[in-house]
């Protein structure tokens, strides 16, 4: 086993995802394949409707798989349970909180469930987590405000705090750019890699922001029309694997600057 | 998420408020009794007369407990439904548990005269109305697990609920159709709730029902915190969803259908104190709410009950009606103050 091998956490091996129904499968995406490695910073883009949170609903064993399987730490994710895949892998999703009556310390403390006592009490390890999430996401001075009196973009921070407070080795984020205004988005894009790279957790996210995640990823997974790519944003850039993402009529991917340009 | 010392001094001084209620409570009805004199009585020296002691020990007390375990019971049902619903209009009859216990006692009532004569007297005593009642509501919670163990969307499980609660209430009224006047009257008196007439052993059961209730609940404390983020994200912190949703349904049927059992189905309280509770703790932890919810509970129960007797009257009004009219307002007063509902 070679060192890269070992570091390998997260691997969809002939992954296929979607729905299925009594009649049949309903496959959105499939020969998903893909290893990352532990401390890198991973984007998911594609057009709208691709399947990005159908694979990441399934990565996080939110859905099952419909074909292929996934390694979580060299093991097949359908083995864990619920409460073990806490401890390994949090979430932030596009959905709000359903109550917004929490503070901002509570529902950063609500991370750390997967640890606490069967009544929530919090332990002087938890409050530590806590208040390391608090610094890392600069939401110290938010915490006692509560969820209903925060702006998108600082809501967002507290939704990765709360992912940093359960503390576990990979982060998955479903579109936390989405709302935000373009220094939210490279704020909460650059806060992800520092966290990549300082804590040497693994992030994959799943963004829009294709010519912002070019510049900042370790590795991107590009889903196209028929197919799935996964490789270093340069490398995907020379095998022009962004060109066919969108219509080339409307809109056209410029390998030199890394930007989409408008199409006159 | 921990329990700061406000809450602590918050929850003494409702606990002090209880038990104010509690004796002013005892104190007041047809006939008025010195509140010292009941003090007396508890301590075993008895009374200056001893109607009075027969009235605390026999009919007042028992209807005092029975009041604070229906309006705690109720309230802490509420509350564990609008958390796993996600939706401040849940109450503890959202899944049709009143509408099954009204059938189980319109079936009794409507269906007694089929019987006739002695046997149909029998069948219309005091407990068999619970165990008619207490069928009914156990029914509907079947169906409702039932559906529970099938279907993964809680939204889903709560329309069903609704549904099951329909169907058993045009049920009722197909009945009350080819009833007669004397029977409607009594079903209809049933339907307005009646907190007195419990004999110890009626209390010693509903006590032991909300025992169980609330310590379902006390250990779900952690689950329902979790839910707050909605269902996916509790998920994803290990919460196991169906398990937890079926422990959350268990409770609020075991506390509100013994309760709908024993006093008849008492609107309201279940709906309006958890939204009380909310605007004056500002919290969403189940752990402040919980007990916070338990007290103003029974608290506002009394004081409606106590208003129900009409002191110094011979009368004693529906505390169905009494509920409504003294805690809808409270809570639109609320509402209009604060221009926010928390949730």
């Amino acid at each position: 086993m070679n060192s890269e091998e070992k570091n390998i956490i997260l691997e969809a091996r002939n992954l296929s995802v979607g729905y299925s129904t009594k009649d049949a499968d309903s496959v959105i995406a499939e020969a998903v394949n893909f290893s990352i490695l532990k401390g890198e910073l991973v984007g998911l883009v594609g057009a709208n409707g691709i399947g990005k949170s159908t694979l990441l609903r399934t990565l996080t064993g939110m859905q099952n798989a419909l074909d292929g399987t996934i390694f979580l730490n060299g093991r097949n994710l359908n083995e864990y349970s619920s409460f073990q895949l806490a401890t390994h892998l949090s979430v932030v999703l596009t959905e709000a909180p359903a109550s917004k009556n929490l503070s901002v310390l509570e529902m950063i403390s609500l991370g750390r469930q997967p640890y606490t006592n069967w009544i929530g009490t919090l332990s002087e390890e938890d409050k530590k987590a806590i208040n390391f999430a608090l610094e890392a996401t600069e939401t110290t001075t938010l915490a006692h405000r509560k969820c209903y009196e925060l702006s998108d973009g600082q809501m967002q921070r507290v939704a990765i705090a709360r992912a940093l407070a359960q503390d576990t080795p990979i982060i998955i984020l479903d579109e936390p750019t989405t709302h935000l205004d373009i220094y939210h988005r490279a704020y909460v894009l650059k806060l992800l890699k520092k966290l990549a790279s300082e804590t040497q957790k693994t992030i994959l996210f799943s963004t829009h922001e294709i010519d912002l995640a070019i510049q900042l990823t370790d590795k991107l997974l590009v889903m196209a029309t028929n197919a799935t790519y996964f490789d270093d944003p340069c490398k995907l850039i020379e095998a022009g694997r962004f060109d066919s993402l969108f219509p080339k009529e409307t809109i056209d991917f410029d390998g030199k600057t890394g930007r989409f340009k408008i199409k006159n | 998420m921990q329990i700061s010392q406000t809450y602590r001094l918050q929850f003494f001084v409702l606990f002090i408020a209880l038990i104010a209620a509690f004796l002013v409570n005892l104190s007041i009805g047809s006939v008025s009794i010195p509140i010292d004199e009941i003090v007396s009585i508890f301590s075993g020296n008895g009374a200056s007369k001893e109607t009075w002691r027969y009235i605390i020990m026999d009919y007042r007390l028992p209807k005092a407990i029975t009041a604070m375990l229906a309006g705690g019971g109720l309230a802490v049902s509420g509350l564990l439904m609008q958390t796993l619903f996600r939706n401040p209009l849940a109450g503890p009859f959202v899944l049709g548990l009143s509408s099954g216990a009204s059938l189980g006692v319109a079936i009794l009532i409507l269906g007694a005269s089929a019987f006739g004569g002695f046997f149909g007297t029998l069948l219309l005593s005091q407990w068999s109305l619970v165990v008619a009642s207490a069928l009914g509501s156990f029914l509907v919670l079947l169906a409702v697990l039932a559906v529970t163990f099938r279907i993964k969307d809680t939204m889903a499980i709560l329309i069903i609920g609704l549904m099951f609660g329909s169907v058993t209430t045009a049920v009722v009224s197909v009945l009350s159709y080819f009833s007669n006047a004397e029977q409607l009257q009594q079903y209809i008196f049933w339907s307005f709730g009646s907190l007195g007439n419990q004999s110890w052993q009626g209390v010693l059961i509903l006590s032991l029902c909300f025992i169980a209730g609330i310590l379902l609940s006390v250990f779900s404390s952690k689950s329902l915190n979790g839910l707050l983020l909605g269902e996916n994200y509790a998920k994803s912190m290990g919460l196991h969803i169906k398990r937890t949703t079926f422990i959350i349904i268990l409770a609020t049927s075991i506390l509100a259908g013994s309760i709908t059992a024993f006093v008849g189905p008492i609107a309201f309280v279940g709906l309006a104190v958890p939204h009380l509770v909310r605007q004056f703790y500002k919290t969403s932890n189940h752990l402040v709410l919980l007990p916070a919810v338990l007290l103003c509970g029974s608290l506002l129960m009394l004081i409606c009950d106590t208003v129900a007797q009409l002191p110094f009257s011979e009368f004693t009004l529906p505390i169905n009606a009494i509920t409504s009219l003294i805690g809808a307002p409270v809570v639109i007063w609320l509402l209009v103050r604060k221009r926010k509902l928390f949730f």
